[in-house]
C-alpha cells in the first residue's frame, strides 16, 4: 500500500524516526492487535494504537459503561453511559483515526471462543479485571505461539510484560496458578488511581509498537512493576520453568478451561 | 544477614525462612510470587527454604486488575 498526502503528514513523526520510517509505518498500518478487555487499561491501549495508525484493533468486552468507569477507562464519556464497552471505544477511536479498521467483538471470552477470537492476530493485549481471563489468555496464546502484551493494576501499582510463547516464560512461569478465590481484591474492592492505567496501558502500546516495527528489545523474561507512590519502576527477571503446565517441557495443560466464576469477583 | 529485598539491601536476623521473611514483612504468601536467586519458589517451599546472607529475593504481588 502507498500512503495517501493525508496519511503522510498523520504520521509524519513516526516516518521521520529512523527506527520507524516508511517501512515500519507500512508495518504498522498493515498490522493486526486484538485487545481483551475495553476498560482501565484497553482504553490507553487501544487510542495510542489507533493513533499510531494499527490497521486493525479488535476489542472484546461484554461489559457496559457506568459512571464509576470514567475516573481511568479515556476511551469512554457521559455519552455512552450504557452502551457497549467495546463499541463505545470503537467509536472513539474511529473518531481519532479513520484509517484503523475498529472491530467491537461484544462477547465474553471464554475457552470456548478464544482461540477462534486470536487466531487472525498478530498481537494479544491483556487488559482484563480478573484472574481466570489472564490465565486462559496466556493459555491460550501459548497454544497458538501468539505474542502478548500483558498488563495489570490495583490501588497505586502496575505491571506489565511481553509474553512471547517459546523465546521466553509465560504468565504461569512466574504466577503458576491463580491466587485462591477472593483473596487478591479487584479494583472495585480496593481502589485504582485513576491515571496508573494510562501509565501500565502506554507501557503496552509501546511493547506492541516495538514488536510491529521490530525495534528495540521487548519485555520479555521480565516483569515490569510499576510503584506509583514511591515513584519506583523495579524490573524482575523471570526465568522459564521447564515444568510450567502451560509452556513447559511437557505441560499439563493440553485443553482450555473456564476458572469457576467466583474468582470473577476481581 | 543482608538480603537484596526487591533490589535494595535490607538487614535481617539470621536463619530466617522465606515464610518466615512474609511474616516479618506482614505479606500473606497467598498474594505473592517469591524469587530467591533468580528462581521461582513453589508456595510449598516457603516454610523449608532458608534464606542466606546476600540472597537476592523478589516478592512480586498478584495483581490482576484492567
Amino acid at each position: 500500500m502507498e500512503f495517501s498526502e493525508e496519511q503522510l503528514k498523520r504520521y509524519s513523526r513516526h516516518i521521520i524516526l529512523p527506527e520507524v520510517g516508511g517501512k515500519g509505518q507500512k508495518k504498522i498500518s498493515g498490522s493486526k492487535v486484538l485487545i481483551v478487555g475495553a476498560g482501565g487499561l484497553g482504553c490507553p491501549v487501544g487510542y495510542y494504537l489507533a493513533a499510531a495508525g494499527v490497521g486493525t484493533i479488535a476489542l472484546v468486552d461484554n461489559d457496559h459503561v457506568e459512571l464509576s468507569n470514567l475516573q481511568r477507562q479515556i476511551a469512554h464519556s457521559v455519552k455512552t453511559l450504557g452502551v457497549n464497552k467495546a463499541e463505545s471505544a470503537k467509536q472513539t477511536f474511529e473518531a481519532l483515526n479513520p484509517d484503523v479498521n475498529v472491530i467491537a467483538v461484544k462477547e465474553r471470552i471464554s475457552s470456548k471462543n478464544i482461540l477462534d477470537l486470536i487466531r487472525d492476530y498478530d498481537i494479544v493485549v491483556d487488559g482484563t479485571d480478573n484472574f481466570p481471563t489472564r490465565y486462559l489468555i496466556n493459555d491460550a496464546c501459548v497454544m497458538l505461539k501468539k505474542p502478548l502484551v500483558s498488563g495489570a493494576i490495583l490501588r497505586f501499582e502496575g505491571q506489565v510484560t511481553t509474553i512471547l510463547p517459546g523465546e521466553g516464560p509465560c504468565y504461569r512461569c512466574l504466577f503458576e496458578e491463580p491466587p485462591p478465590a477472593g483473596l487478591v481484591p479487584s479494583c472495585q474492592e480496593a481502589g485504582v488511581l485513576g491515571v496508573l492505567p494510562g501509565v501500565i496501558g502506554a507501557l503496552q502500546a509501546t511493547e506492541v509498537l516495538k514488536l510491529i516495527i521490530g525495534k528495540g528489545s521487548p519485555l520479555k523474561g521480565n516483569l515490569l512493576i510499576y510503584d506509583a507512590l514511591g515513584v519506583n519502576f523495579r524490573k524482575v527477571r523471570i526465568p522459564k520453568n521447564k515444568d510450567c503446565p502451560a509452556c513447559g517441557s511437557d505441560p499439563k495443560i493440553k485443553e482450555l478451561t473456564d476458572l469457576p466464576e467466583e474468582y470473577c469477583s476481581i | 544477614m543482608k538480603l537484596i529485598l526487591n533490589g535494595n539491601e535490607t538487614e535481617f536476623s539470621d536463619d530466617l525462612t522465606v515464610a518466615g521473611l512474609l511474616k516479618n514483612l506482614e505479606i500473606e504468601p497467598v498474594r505473592v510470587a517469591v524469587e530467591v536467586n533468580l528462581n521461582i519458589l513453589k508456595k510449598c517451599d516457603f516454610k523449608k527454604h532458608v534464606l542466606k546472607d546476600g540472597d537476592a529475593v523478589e516478592i512480586v504481588n498478584f495483581v490482576g486488575g484492567g
